[in-house]
């Protein structure tokens, strides 16, 4: 069986090696091979998931050590794999979703001429990914960490010819390594702390550690879950990765890869348990993204970018949940795994409003869109309604445990963390009901193009349809399925803990409060978007709205301090490299015996000789020496 | 008497030097063949000394020793170890490909002009270079060594001074004063380190009666001969100065540019992946195994100077607006890792510095082969000048994003292993240090990509709109690198496995243990 965890990366890893070097004669069956390859890792995942059920729920991990990676005296990293619970959900939801969007791509794509190399990118994609939740030690990780980096660069990147997608891109990998330098940081720490950097020894001795060092540990894997799960302050490439294509935005840039932040938090759970610092980070950094997104998500007429600052704000509630320690890491990863569902369901269903929209994503030029493709309409209706925590979908599980768990850390804390989670509902509630009644109620808005081209809107071809509606049954299902029976919680708690909380609110007071919340939200977007025409061309705003526009000044403060700063910085060391530096070394070599003069005359042919004489000046002066010695 | 294995390592390149030298001018193309088959069989002779060594057996191996000049005690005494081993085996492969990518680099100019270029010559230079580097690898006795060192300047040099690249903006006759400059800047650059390493090691001489790496360094363990503090503190100096120079360390470094940005991209390959590794190799051989104490006494400006090195380096790289010079900058910035990674006197980063002389070598090589295979088709070194050229040439762009990524260390290619060793080994001692130097990878990601961006991205410009895609030649110096690139990042082992055992004898040289866990985890 544990063969199996290593065919599990090998089949999209074969995929990506085939099509990336295949060359041209595989473009016509490419991207089925693709899509086949990443089916057959969902099988692969299938098979030993129920091989796990079969199991004891103590018993429910599978070590596969491959090889001695990087064997160096008291360093020992090895290739590896570790499958448990926590594992084994993200291959299914990985393998899963990614299947169905390999699957979306194929009609997405079909006009694309590069299309294969896409899917190469798509399966290295998936390939790297599961290593980084399978891995059994944190060096391994980082191989996975910056391969989903590496496949996320060339899929952002993939229509290269636009200066703008080139541009997002590098930003997207340049933010991730600054969040990098925090996971090497954490390693270097462990490594130091523990003689070790494998799950094991960490984990099961974190408590022998000092506190000082967990913080410190636990802060450096926050700044690395920052910059790959797109939280503040290292969240501003997200908004840019959205020039990717929108497959790409669904499953990397929603469902999976963002969310990988949140897995290296609940899999170090032992670390930041034992550090309250630590985790008091981890939640202000979550409470401020989920309302940072949520407000840019508010203001952006961009379908793509309004999806994406949700997604910063659902993964800030996945963070906070992680941040309040056994009571949370279930609930993280449970809205994850819907998150998964409902947000990949409405990128999706983005993509398929572009398709039929000639690529427009200008939400103010659609418009009354429900009518022209009714299977779209009614799939990102069911993730609207999932995402707001409709009552009995996905979100509405979710999301209420973690606001209830956030209440649950106590003290004044809990009053706050708690407030902000109910804030971004009523938020989400709002800007989600603008997306939904700018895309597909209201009249028409769209014009012919300046070459007279008006857009047809249609529905989109069935290869792309049948992933939507999946999805869609997930978005709907799966919050009921896990919940009912804590089934999710038995199924996880073996590997993370949990422990029940002492809210000073009931349980169901936080329900009622989070349905008031989206009834506010909902009922102001309505009297907004609803209730008037939708103007063509967006007004001023407040100074807030034209804030949120710009990803409240995030760039324009990386652009004054770190751009403009670096390149004076650059310029001026040049500078100083060749007038001070370079300088200082002529002149002394002119101070010691007219040296420039001649490199001058040297220029003009004498160099030559010059060498010859001044190695026969050392080979005397070696003869020299020596012979005094022998004398 | 057993063959001397290490000596025809060495001596074959050598004679196929001369030998090449003297093919007739009319003959061109058999030069080249020669050279190139001279380099294969040098590579199967570094093989054969790869597979005859052990590394579990005893510090020198395949060691040779013969009396030479009695009077002054020099003898000329051959012996590898783990180290040396690993760098043999990557220069006698890294030839191979720097011939076969020059392989149109000497060709005489088009009619018209009146320049004469010795093809002959260039290959012939490129072989006795090899030679040279090799038995520096070898050399166990300190004044061959020495001698040797010295020598590979002569054949640099006119490498340097002697081959540009084809096409320039400034013209032939601008080209041609610019390359002197460079071949002279380098020359003296490392004329000076060199002289005061020959104070040093005449001075050494005066206080050990002779040259013996191994005699000198048993004496000195067994406390039977003494050397004042001062003393080996000034020879440390001398020795480390020519070292630094060549390797280069910060603020050593403006010879390095110089020469790169001249060269053809193949001959930068050879200073920077094969010639400069001599520097760093002997810091690890001569500096701490000859002079212990004083090592650890430099330790804390040494690593300063690295750090320095890696950051500065960086920094440069990014402000810089022709290729090849880039390249360089980031060299520099690597040196500092190498070096940062053998002063830390930790396990971890001696092993990561050996393991990154390696991987650099092979990742720079492919950065800058393909750069050269880039600039040969435009004829300009101009980052500007180029845009869009991924559309034109998809598998020439591939190649050089693999290479910057090999540059920039990611994790799955060779060089991340070498780079977070190297962190680790430091960070175990230096915290602070170690985490600045961590910076490193932010910038390397940033010059990297930005290099990427401009060059190979956005619309096509006019110029590269027609710009063929790598040819079979190209692609067969290009693909054997890139394998190797993915291979000692999945499995450093067999490099690892050699070189080990080399670090454990250096560790102890230098009297210094790993720090310990503060918590001891069960492994």
């Amino acid at each position: 069986m544990e063969n199996l965890i290593a065919l599990l990366i090998a089949a999209p890893l074969l995929g990506a090696a085939v099509l990336l070097t295949g060359g041209r004669r595989l473009d016509r069956v490419g991207h089925w091979i693709g899509t086949l390859l990443s089916a057959a890792s969902f099988v692969f995942g299938l098979i030993l998931f129920v091989d796990l059920l079969g199991k004891n729920a103590e018993h429910r991990t599978l070590i596969k050590h491959l090889f001695s990676w990087v064997p160096v005296a008291g360093f020992q990293a090895d290739a590896t794999f570790r499958l448990d619970q926590l594992s084994m959900t993200f291959v299914l939801l990985i393998t899963g979703v990614g299947s169905l969007i390999h699957l979306y791509s194929v009609g997405y794509m079909e006009h694309d001429e590069r299309r294969r190399r896409f899917f190469g990118y798509l399966n290295l994609f998936l390939a790297a990914m599961l290593l980084l939740v399978l891995a059994d030690n944190y060096l391994l990780l980082y191989v996975g960490w910056e391969g989903v980096g590496l496949a996320s660069y060339l899929l952002i990147g993939f229509w290269q010819h636009k200066p703008s997608a080139a541009t997002a891109a590098k930003k997207a990998f340049l933010v991730n390594r600054v969040g990098d330098m925090g996971l090497s940081i954490a390693i270097m720490l462990m490594f130091t702390t523990f003689g070790s950097f494998a799950f094991g020894p960490v984990l099961s001795h974190a408590t022998q550690a000092s506190e000082g060092k967990l913080t410190a540990i636990g802060l450096m894997l926050l700044l690395a879950a920052c910059g790959k799960s797109a939280q503040v302050p290292l969240q501003s490439w997200l908004g840019d990765a959205m020039e990717g294509p929108t497959p790409v935005s669904a499953l990397i840039h929603a469902a999976t890869m963002v969310t990988a932040g949140v897995y290296l938090i609940v899999r170090s759970g032992a670390v930041f348990n034992a550090a309250p610092d630590a985790q008091l980070a981890v939640t202000v950094v979550g409470a401020v993204t989920l309302l940072f997104g949520a407000i840019v998500g508010c203001a952006k007429d961009d379908i793509k970018k309004a999806l994406a600052g949700s997604t910063m704000s659902q993964i800030g509630y996945m963070v906070l949940a992680a941040g309040l320690g056994p009571i949370g890491y279930v609930f993280a990863i449970m809205h994850l795994v819907t998150h998964g569902f409902f947000k990949a369901g409405l990128f999706l269903g983005a993509g398929s409003v572009m398709h039929g929209m000639n690529d427009e994503v200008d939400m103010r030029k659609y418009g009354g869109l429900r009518t022209y493709m009714p299977v779209t309409f009614i799939t990102f209706g069911l993730g609207y309604l999932a995402i707001i925590g409709f009552p009995g979908l996905s979100g509405f599980f979710s999301k209420d445990k973690i606001i209830e768990a956030a209440f649950a850390k106590g003290g004044t804390e809990g009053w706050i963390l708690g407030g902000a989670a109910l804030l971004g509902a009523a938020i989400t509630a709002f800007y989600m009901t603008r997306v939904m009644l700018m895309t597909f109620f209201g009249e028409k808005r769209w014009q012919p193009d300046e070459n007279g081209n008006e857009p047809h809107p249609h529905e989109s071809p069935r290869v792309m349809r049948i992933p939507m509606i999946v999805l869609a049954v997930g978005s709907v299902f799966a919050g009921g399925l896990f919940s009912i029976g804590d089934r999710f919680l038995h199924w996880l708690e073996p590997v993370t803990g949990h422990s029940e909380g002492h809210s000073p609110v009931s349980a169901w007071t936080v329900t009622g409060a989070t349905m008031v919340c989206l009834l506010v939200g909902v009922g102001i977007a309505w009297a907004q978007y609803g209730r008037k025409p939708v103007p063509a061309v967006a007004p001023r705003g407040s100074l807030l709205t034209r804030a949120a526009r710009r990803d409240l000044l995030q760039d324009d403060f990386n652009h004054v301090v770190l751009v403009r700063g670096g390149e004076h910085l650059t310029r001026s060391l040049v500078y100083v490299d060749h007038t001070l530096v370079d300088g200082v070394v002529n002149g002394t070599a002119a101070g010691f015996g007219g040296l420039s003069g001649r490199l001058r005359r040297l220029q003009n042919g004498f160099a030559r000789s010059y060498a010859v004489s001044m190695f026969g000046g050392a080979a005397l002066l070696v003869a020299a020496t020596l012979l005094m010695r022998a004398v | 008497m057993s063959f001397p294995l290490l000596t025809a390592t060495a001596a074959l390149p050598a004679v196929g030097a001369v030998i090449t030298a003297a093919v007739p001018a009319a003959r061109r193309t058999a030069a080249k063949w020669l050279a190139l088959l001279v380099s294969l069989a040098t590579l199967a002779l570094a093989v054969t000394v790869l597979v005859r060594f052990d590394p579990d057996g005893a510090r020198y191996q395949l060691t040779e020793s013969h009396a030479w000049i009695k009077d002054f005690g020099v003898r000329y005494e051959l012996g590898v170890d783990g180290i040396a081993v690993a760098l043999i085996a990557l220069t006698a492969l890294l030839i191979p490909f720097i011939i076969l990518a020059g392989w149109n680099d000497a060709d005489p100019l088009e009619t018209g002009s009146r320049r004469w270029r010795p093809t002959q010559g260039f290959f012939a230079l490129i072989l006795a270079v090899e030679a040279m580097v090799l038995i520096s690898f070898e050399a166990t006795d300190v004044f061959v060594f020495y001698i040797f060192f010295e020598a590979m300047l002569i054949p640099m040099y006119f490498l340097i001074g002697g081959f540009g690249d084809r096409a320039h903006e400034h013209g032939e006759a601008a080209a041609s004063t610019q390359r002197s400059y460079a071949a002279v800047k380098f020359l003296l650059y490392n004329l000076v380190g060199g002289l005061i390493m020959l104070a040093a090691v005449i001075g050494l001489y005066v206080v050990a009666g002779n040259f013996s790496l191994q005699e000198i360094a048993q004496a000195r363990a067994s406390g039977s001969l003494h050397m004042a503090t001062n003393t080996e503190r000034w020879l440390f100096l001398g020795f480390f100065f020519a070292f630094a120079v060549k390797a280069p360390l910060w603020p050593l470094h403006t010879w390095l540019p110089n020469a790169m940005q001249e060269a053809t991209a193949p001959v930068a390959v050879l200073i920077t992946a094969v010639v400069d590794k001599v520097g760093t190799f002997a810091m690890l051989r001569f500096c701490l195994q000859l002079f212990p104490e004083a090592s650890k006494w430099a330790t804390p400006a040494i690593l300063v100077l690295s750090l320095i090195s890696i950051v500065y380096g960086a920094l440069l790289a990014v402000g810089q607006r022709d290729i090849k010079r880039l390249v360089a900058y980031a060299s520099i910035s690597h040196f500092g890792f190498i070096i940062m990674g053998i002063f830390a006197m930790t396990s971890q980063g001696q092993s990561g510095a050996t393991l990154y002389m390696v991987n650099h070598g092979i990742s720079t090589a492919a950065l800058m082969l393909v750069a050269g295979f880039l600039i040969s088709r435009r004829g300009s070194r101009l980052i500007a000048d180029y845009g869009g050229v991924q559309k034109a040439a998809p598998v020439l762009a591939g190649t050089f994003l693999i290479g910057g990524l090999a540059t920039l260390s990611l994790p799955g290619l060779a060089p991340f292993v070498s780079e977070f060793l190297v962190l680790v080994g430091t960070f175990a001692r230096y915290p602070a240090i170690g985490v600045i130097a961590t910076f490193g990878i932010v910038l390397a990601a940033l010059y990297t990509l930005v290099l990427y961006q401009r060059t190979m991205t956005g619309p096509v410009k006019p110029e590269v709109s027609a710009m063929p895609d790598l040819r079979a030649r190209e692609l067969v110096v290009v693909a054997p690198l890139i394998v190797l690139l993915i291979f000692l990042g999945v499995y450093p082992k067999p490099v690892t496995d050699i070189v080990n055992p080399a670090v454990k004898q250096t560790m102890s040289d230098v009297h210094k243990t790993d720090p310990k866990p503060s918590v001891e985890a069960a492994k």
